[in-house]
């Protein structure tokens, strides 16, 4: 049989039975392309930026200096304008979070608790379709809402009330409208996975429904809520294109960096360390919820 | 959990309100671009199908919608080969990091875009500038495949968790050797998460608009660039108009087609 197969086949099997026999080299071999992928496109970037936060620029030149100082960050931490702006967008991004858990919770118990089994998929599908719609898109839809004369004036004024326009209260609306759906989401799934027996074990043993919410499915729900927080918390924090577009005058720390991009990268990479520590650390926290391997 | 008649209308209205909130705006979107007046007053005075025709006409929308589809192209099958070797080294290997790994691939989505745009930038402009590599296509293939990889690792690892291994045994069991198996057993068996994962990482790649304003270049525009470039000029508005609302009927293809090949992408979005 050996003699008559194609010389490649043979060399196949034998490289089969190497890889088989050696499964340090099969993991190597696996992962030397995404290693080298992520730790020079990505962590070197990254290494690269937080370097660069301890780098100066010339006032006159607007040139880089190449030396080790910490003046960036002692910029940071004595203006006011730029605590300031840490603490709104710190706000901000906690408002958003909140705003969506408060929400997305109603729409994902009804989705995956009492909504019949055979409508479930369905309204699965069309809580996912809008996350697929455009950023720009939905933001762009807000700012036909937010604008004067626009719909939610419309609507207003039988009431005798403006809308909000364009502001911090815009920006928080249209953050939460955004990133909804990635805090429905982890909270149907965590709803879903709750067996009925648990339920009625609860009922069981006396508890009437609040009891049972409290006591029996916030703990199990905790980890998918703060699954959820992570995208909401995290994409508000460095969002600054909807700031932009719907925000007004508001800056959050993305738009600080922005800014200074052109003219001061140092200090832009510095103010970039800000939002990285406080998501790292949050990361960090959520990670011993268990929430990262549900997200 | 019994809950009463009253508790169950309450989070049934809430519900339908929660709905509501989600897809009035992208109606609108639809509803403007057919709007004859260039202001967004509401309501419209009437409806036109020339910004239509208009948008179908225009060269720079064109344009940008092609460099989109490119990028999309090129970081979906960055994403697919490299999101694949991760998962399948994760989920059947026990190593030194594996568990850094797994943070390092989430972490590009969990952070946000603008740090890792601005990384970027500043690692493109230091490290390929002087090679004569500018920024532009290529640079934005490198960035969106950069945060595209953790959907397509999702995905795979996810299928690979619920497969139970004895499969593979009992191919090479049959005598099958670690290729064959891999091609005959392994491969069919992840196919559909494979390509739930592509559409998704696609759809990530051609919505992103941060990491692409910081890799793209002076003369590199993606659609989503195109459009927020164009979003504050009047005279372009009723154009953007129709792209967006293109945009919103085009997306549920995507979602449409992840869902029906892979029941493990309930988790939408970034992840």
């Amino acid at each position: 049989m050996s003699n008559t197969e194609p010389a490649a086949g043979h060399t196949a099997r034998r490289l089969a039975g190497t890889l088989h026999r050696r499964p340090r080299l099969q993991l190597s071999l696996l992962l030397t392309a995404p290693l080298t992928w992520l730790i020079l496109a990505y962590l070197g970037s990254l290494t690269a930026l937080f370097m660069s936060a301890f780098w100066t620029t010339d006032t006159f030149t607007s040139n880089v200096v190449k030396v080790w100082s910490l003046d960036n960050f002692t910029t940071l931490l004595s203006k006011d304008v730029y605590q300031q702006v840490a603490l709104r967008s710190v706000g901000v991004a906690l408002a958003v979070t909140a705003i969506c858990v408060v929400i997305a919770f109603p729409v994902a118990f009804f989705t995956a608790r009492i909504a019949s089994p055979r409508w479930r998929p369905l309204l699965v599908v069309a809580i996912l379709t809008p996350l697929w719609a455009s950023y720009l898109v939905k933001a762009y839809a807000w700012r036909l809402i937010l604008a004067e004369g626009g719909l939610l004036d419309w609507l207003l004024s039988p009431l005798g009330l403006d809308g909000p326009g364009f502001g911090l209260v815009a920006t928080i609306l249209v953050l939460t409208y955004l990133w909804l759906p990635y805090m429905i989401l982890p909270i149907h799934t965590g709803l879903e996975q709750i067996p009925d027996s648990v339920l009625d074990a609860s009922s069981d043993l006396g508890a009437r429904s609040g009891r049972t919410f409290r006591s029996v499915v916030m703990p199990i729900l905790l980890p998918s809520i703060a699954a959820g927080s992570v995208f909401t918390f995290s994409l508000s924090l460095g969002d600054y294109i909807a700031v932009q577009i719907v925000g007004g005058k508001t800056q959050l720390i993305g738009n600080l960096i922005y800014s200074n991009i052109t003219l001061d990268l140092p200090l832009a990479a510095a103010l970039g360390t800000v939002p990285v520590v406080i998501i790292v650390l949050y990361l960090l926290a959520v990670r011993r919820t268990g929430a990262l391997s549900s997200l | 959990m019994k809950l009463s008649r009253p508790a169950r209308i309450t989070l049934g209205v809430a519900a339908v309100v929660g709905f509501a909130v989600i897809y009035v705006p992208l109606f609108l979107v639809l509803i403007n671009s057919l709007n004859p007046d260039r202001s967004s007053s509401w309501p419209p005075p009437g409806i036109t199908f020339d910004w239509w025709t208009a948008a179908w006409g225009s060269a720079g929308a064109r344009h940008a919608l092609v460099t989109s589809l490119k990028a999309g192209v090129g970081a979906t099958a960055a994403a697919l080969v490299l999101g694949t070797l991760i998962a399948f080294a994760i989920q059947r290997f026990r190593f030194f990091g594996r568990e850094a790994l797994s943070f390092v691939v989430v972490l590009p989505i969990a952070l946000p875009g603008i740090v890792t745009g601005v990384a970027l930038n500043t690692a493109f402009r230091t490290v390929l500038e002087p090679f004569g590599v500018g920024l532009g296509l290529f640079t934005v293939v490198v960035g969106h495949a950069t945060f595209c990889v953790v959907v397509v690792y999702n995905n795979v690892i996810a299928r690979l968790r619920r497969m139970p291994g004895s499969y593979e045994e009992a191919a090479m069991d049959l005598g099958a050797n670690t290729f064959r198996a891999f091609v005959d057993v392994t491969f069919p068996l992840v196919r559909s998460a494979l390509v739930a994962g592509g559409m998704l990482a696609f759809a990530l790649s051609f919505d992103e608009i941060i990491v692409t304003t910081f890799t793209a270049g002076p003369n590199t525009q993606t659609l989503p660039i195109w459009i927020f470039s164009n979003m504050a000029r009047p005279q372009q508005a009723p154009v953007v108009n129709v792209v967006a609302a293109v945009l919103v009927l085009l997306s549920v293809i995507p979602i449409y087609i992840a869902q029906r090949m892979s029941s493990d992408t309930a988790s939408g979005g970034r992840i």
